[in-house]
């Protein structure tokens, strides 16, 4: 599959929701706007394109900026041996973007680790919750105003109610 | 108040509640597994991780691209000469360096040792708690001659951090080979014996086959890759999907299992270690000869050096540290990429030369290192247990913006409840062994 192909079948399908295409170091780009996620996504597990491995999901921040986190995803084509980054903007104030969990089974703990981290909301997420920190961790320690060296209060014994 | 887990929220009251972990000693790594039984049957259950998490990216997003590279060799802590790679490897792609042949070729024996050595302890911990005890003592035998090959190159058994951005840090040592033979020899003997002790052993076969069966379509929802994928007979390998160093110009085959049982996940790792040493021994021939003499203990003390260098050039030979023993000057241009501001200098110019002591100090100041372009990139190698991902967001300094991993047994560990459902506690081991978690890379 030829990524140009891709892309233009892309652009016919969802037009003017498409912000960007780029190549960086050799990798393909694609930023979408948030709101069309899962429908790019099922349009890209779908044949022909056949992305059927989620490779990975993370977010980034762009602490000062506005939008200010991108969500970034790296699609995989066993069929075609192709990778593919989708990124989709975010704003500051109260991030929530679709969950991916319909379509990929490694969506549940990969956006669990983006909630814990980043405090982004996964609409349609079935069990958002942190998970590697505990419950009782205040503030999302990925994010840039999060200070290295933050310490935090040691908690009670948990007990049962 | 803590909230309700999912289990505790969905378990029937009538049932067995039961927290295997967080430190227990077949749950080799800390993570907790609760399970509703009933009677020894697993009807539904819950990973908690994160018992290691010790804040891998936001530490790195705070190192220069240099000084993070220790950082790597502690999360897959088995292989990590591979997590080497693949870090230097992603930082190669964004620079646009390119690496001498024969730094290639090492990186290739290395990274393969240590893929063995990952396998060999993956297959040791999961065949020990199923009590196959001896077969543990012939994997860690073999192991421990494939740490003496990577502790006589890099001066380590586990924190490596070998290999370097732009090359490898020392060339090979002058009895490489012949470490390296006695290693291949013990290994092809152990894996010999362990195929003959449990191929087709009545008891292992009973415990693995049939159990903890991932089809194909699960795998790839999942996002497995590695051993775990090939064993549900998926065609996928990075070295021959997305070739990087010499692995195209090497022949070696992708084992695939068939059914993606537990006996699969082992049987493809074993058929994988001999595949390895098979591109361990090719690579050794494709080795170019030195051309640099060997080290030597000869020569003037360092300190000797500069207070001459302060009257006149200073040409004589430098005995160097011990420590520094195969990246002296005369092998820079086997093993390290002449591009500049990318490697550390030649100890040799820092001591003599002006030219050499500042190219020295701005490699190693603050906000002088190395550093790359405005931008991001994703780059990937096979690891131990499965695709070894980084993406780097570089903002032009000296330290990563954003630098995330993609840890293969973290994908594979998320499939650990659906995987054990439905079977017996003492299965939940062995399928456990199989996905080969390892603390320090899932948790980072």
């Amino acid at each position: 599959m030829e990524t140009k192909k891709l892309i233009d079948d892309l652009k016919r399908k969802f037009s003017n929701k498409i912000v960007e295409t780029t190549q960086q170091f050799g990798d393909d780009i694609i930023v979408i706007q948030a709101d069309i996620l899962t429908d790019v996504a099922a349009f890209l597990k779908e044949k022909p394109y056949d992305f059927a491995m989620l490779l990975d999901l993370t977010c980034v921040d762009y602490r000062g900026r506005e939008p200010r986190f991108e969500m970034v995803y790296h699609f995989f084509s066993l069929s075609h041996n192709q990778r593919l980054r989708v990124k989709a903007p975010l704003p500051g104030k109260d991030p929530v973007i679709a969950s991916l969990t319909p379509y990929w089974k490694n969506a549940d703990w990969l956006e669990r680790e983006v909630y814990d981290m980043f405090g982004i909301i996964f609409e349609g997420h079935p069990d958002l919750r942190r998970l590697f920190m505990y419950d009782e961790f205040e503030g999302y320690p990925l994010r840039k105003d999060y200070p290295l060296r933050k310490r935090q209060p040691i908690i009670r014994m948990r007990s049962e109610e | 108040m803590t909230t309700k887990t999912r289990i505790q929220k969905e378990a029937d009251k009538e049932n067995l509640m039961i927290n295997m972990g967080p430190s227990h000693p077949a749950m080799h790594g800390t993570i907790r597994i609760m399970l509703e039984l009933d009677g020894e049957k697993v009807l539904n259950s819950e990973v908690e991780v994160g018992y290691l998490h010790r804040g891998f990216e936001k530490t790195c997003e705070n190192r220069t691209y240099f000084n993070l590279l220790p950082y790597t060799d502690r999360l897959n802590y088995v292989s990590p000469l591979i997590n080497n790679c693949g870090y230097v490897m992603t930082m190669e792609k964004m620079l646009g360096i390119e690496t001498p042949e024969k730094a290639q070729i090492i990186r290739v024996i290395m990274c393969e040792l240590s893929r063995i050595a990952d396998h060999l302890t993956a297959l040791a911990a999961m065949t020990m708690e199923c009590g196959a005890f001896t077969v543990f003592l012939y994997y860690i035998q073999a192991r421990e001659e494939i740490w003496n090959v990577i502790e006589q190159t890099t001066g380590a058994r586990m924190t490596t951090s070998y290999i370097r951005i732009g090359g490898v840090r020392a060339d090979l040592h002058p009895d490489f080979e012949e470490q390296l033979k006695k290693a291949v020899t013990v290994t092809r003997k152990v894996l010999k014996d362990v195929k003959g002790l449990l191929d087709k052993n009545k008891i292992w076969m009973d415990r693995t086959r049939n159990v903890a069966v991932v089809s194909p379509e699960t795998a790839v929802n999942y996002g497995f890759t590695g051993p775990c994928l090939r064993a549900s007979g998926v065609y996928y390998d990075v070295r021959k999907a997305h070739p990087y160093l010499v692995y195209d110009r090497i022949n070696f085959e992708v084992p695939l299992g068939e059914k993606g049982d537990n006996y699969d996940r082992y049987a493809v790792r074993m058929k994988e270690m001999e595949q390895s040493l098979r591109i361990v021994e090719q690579a050794v021939g494709m080795l170019p000869k030195s051309r640099a003499p060997l080290s030597s203990k000869e020569g003037i003390e360092p300190a000797e050096a500069v207070k001459a260098s302060r009257e006149k050039r200073e040409t004589r030979k430098i005995r160097l540290s011990p420590n520094l023993e195969g990246s002296e000057k005369e092998r820079y241009s086997d093993i390290l990429s002449r591009t500049a501001n990318a490697v550390v200098p030649p100890k040799e110019d820092t001591y003599t030369t002006i030219e050499g002591l500042i190219s020295h100090f701005k490699f190693f100041m603050k906000g002088h290192g190395i550093r790359p372009p405005k931008g991001e990139v994703y780059f990937s190698v096979e690891g131990g247990s499965g695709e070894l991902g980084f993406y780097i967001v570089s903002d032009g300094t000296d330290k990563p913006y954003r630098l995330h991993l993609r840890a293969p047994c973290f994908h594979i560990v998320a499939a650990l409840e659906e995987m054990i459902k439905g079977h017996y506690v003492a299965d939940i081991i062995p399928t456990f062994g199989s996905t080969n978690m390892i603390g320090g890379e899932m948790d980072r």
